[in-house]
């Protein structure tokens, strides 16, 4: 078990920086971008579990990832018309 | 040009920082006076197993305290900062129907999802979870309802009852440790009971079980203002 | 395994830092803010974890006379914990102002607001 976190730490790692780039990439519509920040949210719960923090995983899971990227879109769809400006 | 020129020599020097930072890094061995402290005590004094729950209410009660007052600031401000000026309701037009499966869908969810912000913070003190993340889990109940019909009100009146009652147990449970246990906040006002029982850690499963409320009541005034807002 | 999280938590943080330097939305300036927080309790996460321990949580496998030869430091969980309510708080603030703000005068392009510029 101990030998798989290296490579699961690698990949999910490398999908956070991914992702994290996408959603600072100004060609990208709005909410491929709000959508990306919250993979980012997403992924780094799952490498707090691997980094043995399940009560910072459960929060991020449930408020960095959730409740925030609701957020984005709400605000998003009130604005609608500024998305692009 | 001179902007994005000095933005990359201001991130090449924050980067160079955290290398620096990250070359030095010696984990620890051992763990540190203040840890260990928490390691060998939190078992005996306050009767809890998870030991971040009894840091976050019973040794760094404070600074919790704090955090809700916070919470509370920034939910406040989000209401007043939305709600002044227009008529609520006066320009929202009808919209089409949910769909039948997300009416549905809503109904079966809402009271498990509810159920589950509920066991995630009566049992904070034992298993990883606790009053913030019940709180948002119970907050995201209300979004589930916001979807099924967004044009749904929620009673600013009941929100702000329920989180002026938790806010209130909260710091009276605080009050109370000053005059029978060791000073504010300590959980020792209640018996500690054995070590692993959803009855035991004193008065840390109370205290966690309103601090749910109160988050899940502010997330949840956040949320209802920003649906009670129009499109522009 | 805490060396490739750090480096991770600390790429983010620059990566957030430059799409909120660069972005002239004031959307996505916040979405960056985000990434950027992320990375800060990333770093701090990664800073408590110890090889061969496990979490701070006392049970069967971990009673609580070996709990300081077995669990890892509870207390940057702790202000993480704090710093990530406090980070979502913030957010809606941010947002609410962006709300405002495009209300005033219908565009989210920070090189229109110009009123404290000198």
């Amino acid at each position: 078990m101990s030998n798989l976190f290296i490579p699961m730490t690698v990949l999910l790692c490398a999908s956070m920086i991914v992702a994290g780039l996408m959603s600072i990439w100004s060609k990208r519509s709005l909410p491929i971008v709000m959508l990306s920040s919250g993979l980012v949210s997403l992924l780094a719960s799952v490498q707090y579990l691997l980094l043995a923090a399940p009560d910072v995983a459960m929060t991020e899971a449930a408020i960095g990832s959730g409740l925030t990227t609701f957020l984005f879109f709400f605000v998003l769809s009130r604005v609608r018309g500024g998305a692009n400006g | 040009m001179v902007k994005s020129f000095s933005v990359l020599v201001l991130l090449l020097g924050i980067g160079a920082m955290f290398a620096a930072l990250l070359l030095g890094y010696v984990p620890d061995s051992e763990l540190n006076q203040t840890a260990r402290y928490y390691a060998d005590k939190t078992a005996s004094e306050t009767g809890a197993a998870n030991i971040v729950a009894a840091i976050v209410v019973t040794y760094r009660g404070l600074d919790t305290l704090g955090e809700v007052t916070v919470l509370f600031l920034s939910a406040a401000i989000v209401g007043l900062v939305l709600a002044s000026g227009h008529q609520q309701g006066k320009m929202r037009h009808a919209q089409p129907p949910s769909g039948e499966l997300l009416v549905i869908g809503v109904r079966l969810l809402v009271p498990l999802i509810l159920l589950l912000g509920v066991y995630v913070f009566i049992n904070g003190h034992l298993t990883p979870g606790g009053g913030f993340q019940g709180g948002a889990i119970l907050a995201s109940a209300m979004l589930l309802l916001l979807l099924g019909d967004p044009l749904r009100t929620f009673s600013h009146k009941l929100i702000a009852i329920v989180e002026s009652i938790s806010g209130l147990v909260f710091v009276g449970m605080g009050i109370l440790g000053i005059f029978y246990a060791g000073g504010f906040l300590d959980n020792r006002v209640l018996p500690l009971g054995t070590l692993g029982e959803v009855f035991s850690a004193g008065a840390i499963p109370i205290i966690y079980s309103f601090v749910g409320l109160k988050v899940g009541a502010e997330f949840s005034s956040m949320l209802a203002n920003l649906s009670g807002t129009e499109e522009l | 395994m805490a060396y490739i999280a750090m480096a991770t938590g600390f790429i983010l943080i620059l990566i957030g830092l430059f799409g909120a330097l660069t972005n002239r939305n004031i959307l996505r300036m916040i979405v960056a803010f985000t990434v950027a927080d992320t990375g800060v309790n990333m770093v701090i996460v990664a800073i408590g974890y110890m090889h061969g321990r496990t979490a701070p949580i006392l049970d069967v496998a971990v009673s609580a006379a070996e709990a300081a030869a077995r669990i890892i430091d509870p207390v940057p969980q702790a202000l993480v914990l704090t710093a990530i309510v406090i980070g979502v708080g913030v957010t809606a603030l941010m947002l609410a102002y962006t709300y405002k703000l495009y209300e005033k005068k219908r565009t989210l392009d920070i090189a229109q607001f110009t009123e404290l510029k000198w």
